[in-house]
Formats: structure tokens, sequence, C-alpha cells
């Protein structure tokens, strides 16, 4: 067998020491504290990544939440007008069917009273005309027996004094 | 190895082949490209930097012998080491080089414990390893919970994939246990196999001592963590006919060692082979002796070499990844599940036959 080919004694020996010492030391003072780091490293991105997704849906909802809310108070003031105008309507044609029953009332009283008025005038009218006529055909019965002209001049002085009155 | 050179002949100018004999003259002046090659994937006791007119800059390594009796010895391989030149061998308390191994003159066995280049490179890449990732670590202190920066964001998406793709997949929720193996392994082999095409450089994780011990790490690794499922999947394979039982029993048996076996192969395969093949065109320099090649072994050369920066990180993956698997197939909970075709009308499982 070519002497490359089998293996030293003495190599042999120095490569297990030499290699477990690497291993032993580079376990300790390398690989453990990096691949921890590494680990850490990773976990805390994760966390991050996770945390940043999570707010993303919080802002989501949020969004939504608030779009529901400004929502809801658009229809709460629509609803709102309308009730108002509804009302402001009732009133009004409350308050006008009001005053103008109240004016038919007023416009009625006034006829009657009118009416009334207009009676009590043309009753006085007519004992006013009724006196009148008598009184005249009184005073002309009393002195037509005396003088014609006197009695015209009579008439008229009465028909004056009608006048004047 | 000829039919490589045969079909790089035919890229080179028949100009080249008019000049020069070709090959028989290069093996006349002692040029032997196979023994260059085997040397340089090989492991030394000294470290040879490079050869100039002027002389060797090379880096002598302790020798750490131990014998049964004598005891440990333990010197500078300058004593021993003959360099480049030829003769017969240094000797130094009682032990000498044949061919870098160490014998002892009066026969009697040696155990070579010696800081070889191999493990120079070993003792390097592991420093370079400590000083890097400790480094990130510290990263991960100073910008806790922040993103990465500097070095610490090089190394974060490699980490990442072994966690994620290699060992969460391959071995389920239990992976945490395993990370540091995986990771450890990971990175030893790219930063070694990377090490290893620097020139100069020694070739480690391609050398099946080294590839050897972390197979049978993996192997460790797996039959620790295995559950009654994994060995009722070897001793009473579901759905096997009784009678075929014993044959199957072997097979599994078998197949518990050679999957980390494949492993050790497979590394220290590709690793060498690169190394061979990136030699072999460098080679061919010094065969031919002529300048005219230069562009097919640089380009050559190159091609390879940017294969093998791909073939470092590959090979760190598979040996990761198919370690992963099987401590996947052993930690595994359901491990009869093709069994599950039908349920039960209450919606349990049928007793599967194991």
């Amino acid at each position: 067998m070519p002497a490359f080919l089998s293996p030293e004694l003495g190599l042999i020996f120095w490569q297990l020491v030499i290699f477990l010492l690497v291993l032993f030391l580079l376990a300790k003072f390398a690989w453990k504290p990096i691949l921890l780091a590494l680990k850490e490293r990773e976990d805390s991105i994760e966390g991050a990544l996770r945390m940043a997704d999570q707010a993303k849906l919080e802002m989501q909802q949020l969004k939504a939440g608030n779009e529901k809310l400004l929502t809801d108070a658009r229809l709460e003031r629509d609803r709102m007008m309308q009730e108002a105008t509804q009302m402001a309507n009732q009133h009004r044609e409350a308050e006008k069917a009001r005053a103008t029953a109240e004016a038919n009332t007023i416009i009625q009283q006034a006829r009657e009273a009118i009416q009334q008025e207009k009676n009590a005038a043309l009753a006085e009218v007519k004992n006013t005309a009724a006196k009148l006529s008598l009184d005249i055909a009184e005073r002309i019965l009393r002195r037509e027996l005396a003088d014609p002209a006197a009695q015209t001049q009579l008439v008229d002085s009465y028909l004056k004094d009608v006048k004047l009155n | 190895m000829k039919r490589l050179l045969s079909i790089l002949l035919c890229f080179v100018s028949l100009s080249v082949f008019a000049n020069e004999p070709a090959g028989e003259g290069a093996k006349a002046e002692g040029f032997n490209p196979g023994e260059m090659i085997l040397h340089h994937i090989g492991d030394s006791h000294e470290w040879h930097w490079l050869a100039t007119d002027n002389g060797n800059f090379t880096t002598y390594l302790p020798i750490i012998a131990y014998r049964p009796g004598k005891g440990l010895s333990v010197f500078s391989s300058k004593h021993i080491s003959n360099g480049e030149s030829e003769g017969p061998a240094k000797e130094y308390d009682g032990l000498k080089l044949d061919h870098e191994k160490l014998v002892s003159t009066d026969g009697s066995k040696v155990y070579d414990f010696s800081i070889t280049k191999n493990i120079a490179a070993l003792i390097g890449s592991a420093v370079l390893m400590l000083v890097i990732f400790t480094a990130v670590a510290s990263g991960y202190r100073k910008n806790h919970g922040r993103a990465p920066k500097g070095i610490q964001s090089f190394f974060e998406p490699i980490i990442v994939f072994i966690r994620d793709e290699v060992a969460k997949k391959n071995i389920g929720p239990k992976y945490e246990r395993y990370m540091p193996y995986l990771l450890t392994v990971f990175f030893f082999i790219w930063f070694n196999n990377l090490l290893g095409l620097t020139p100069g450089a020694a070739n480690l994780s391609g050398n099946i001592a080294v590839t050897m011990v972390l197979a049978v790490l993996t192997l460790i690794i797996t039959l620790a963590s295995s559950n009654k499922y994994y060995w009722a999947h070897i001793f009473a394979t579901p759905g096997v006919p009784k009678p075929l039982l014993p044959i199957m029993i072997i097979v599994e048996v078998i197949g518990i060692f050679t999957k980390p076996f494949s492993l050790m192969i497979r590394l220290f395969a590709n690793i060498t082979a690169g190394h061979i093949v990136v030699l072999s065109f460098i080679s061919l320099v010094f065969i031919f002796k002529s300048w005219a090649v230069a562009p097919v072994t640089l380009a050559f050369g190159l091609f390879i070499n940017v294969l093998e920066l791909l073939v470092a990180l590959l090979q760190a993956f598979i040996f990761t990844l198919l370690t992963s698997m099987y401590i996947g197939g052993a930690v595994e909970e359901h491990h009869d599940a093709d069994l599950q075709i039908g349920y039960n009308e209450d919606g349990t499982a049928p007793h599967a036959a194991h």
C-alpha cells in the first residue's frame, strides 16, 4: 500500500486531540453565542413582524369602526332633520288650522253683532220715523184750522227742524 | 496519467516536438514527476517552503518519538533531515528518516508523534478558526439584536445555511445538539481545503488519517445518538421476509461502517486528486523543459485550481450534509414510515411488524 494511503498514527492522534479541542472551544466560545444570538434576533424580527401585522389589523378595524360611526352619525342626522321638518310642518299646519278656526269664529261673531246692531238701528229708525210722523201729523192737524198760509209755513218750519235734527 | 499527458501533447505546438525529444529527455535528467507529486501530497518532518539556486528555505519541525523501553525523545528534525540532498540518512538518538518515515536504527518499534508539516498546518488552521469565529461571536455581542457587520456578515449566511438547509432538514427537531459538530466539521474541512491549495502549504484535508478521524467521529456521534428505530431497522428491516433476515442483517451492519468509510475516502480522494492534477500540470514544464508549454500549464493549472476552490467548498458541504443525514437516520422517530400506507378506521397507525 502506498504511503499516502496508510494513515499515520501520529497524525491520527494529533488530529483527534486538536480537532476535539477546536470543537470544544468553538462550541463554547463561538457556536453557542452565535446560534443563540441568531435565534434571538430571528425571534425578535418575527415578533416585530407579528406585532406590525396585528397593528395593521387593529388599524383596519379602527378605520372600519370610524366609518361605521360616521355612517351612523350621518343617518342619525338625516333622521333628525327629517323628524324636525316633519314636526315643523305638523306644527305649522296645526297653527294654521287653529288660526283659521279662530278667524272664522271672530268673523261669525262680528257678523252676528253687525246683524244685531243693524236690526237695532232699523228698529230705532222705524220708531223715530213713526214718532216723527206722528208729531208732524199732530202739529199739522193742530194748525190747519187757523190759516192755510200759516199751515204751509208751519210745515216748512217743522221740516226745517227735522233737517236740523 | 499517460492518457492525460497524451491529450495534453495534442495541445502543445508542433515546434515543441521538433525542438524537444519530449518525455525521455526529462527522465534522463532525474526529474521524476510521480515521486515529486507523492512527496508533495504526503507528509514530511520539515516544512520546505521553496528552493532557489542559493539554497532551500526550510522550517525544521520538532520530532517527538516514543519508543517502548527508551521513553520519549524530542529534538529538532534538523538533526536527521537530509533536506533535498541525496545520500545516506542522517542518524540522531538512534532514529533516522526512511522516506519521511521515522524508524529506529536498531529496527525496534517507534511511535511517531512528531509535529509534522501536516500537524503544524493543523495547529495553524485550528488557531485561525478560533481567531475568526471568536471574532464573529464577538460581533454578535457587540451588535446585539442588530444587523451583522464585517466578518460577521460574511459568515452569518453560511452558518444559517448549515443550520436551516443541512441540519434542520436532515436531522429534524433535535438538530440543535449537533450544530457545534456540523459547523466545526464544515469550516474545518473548508478552511483546510483552501489552505491546502496555497503554494507551499500542507495537504491536510487530503490526508487519509485526517479524514479517517472525522469519519470515525461521525460514526461515533451517529451510534451514540441512535434510537431503537435505527437498530430495529438494522436487525429487523421492515418488509423483509424472515428467511432473508440473516443476509439483510449482515448487509445493514456492514452499511453502518461503509457510510463513514465513504466519507473518509470521498474527502481524501477528492482533495488529493485535485492536488495531483495541479501538480501534474506544473510538472509538464519540467518534463518538456520548454517555455512553450507554459501557456498550457498556466491555463490548465489555473482552471483546475479554480475548480479546486469550488471542490473545497463542495466537499466540506457534502461531508457535513452526509453527516447530518446519517445522524438524522439515527435519531428519526418513525423509521417505518414506508409501512404506514393504510390507517385503521379509528385513525391510528397500524401496528408495523417489527
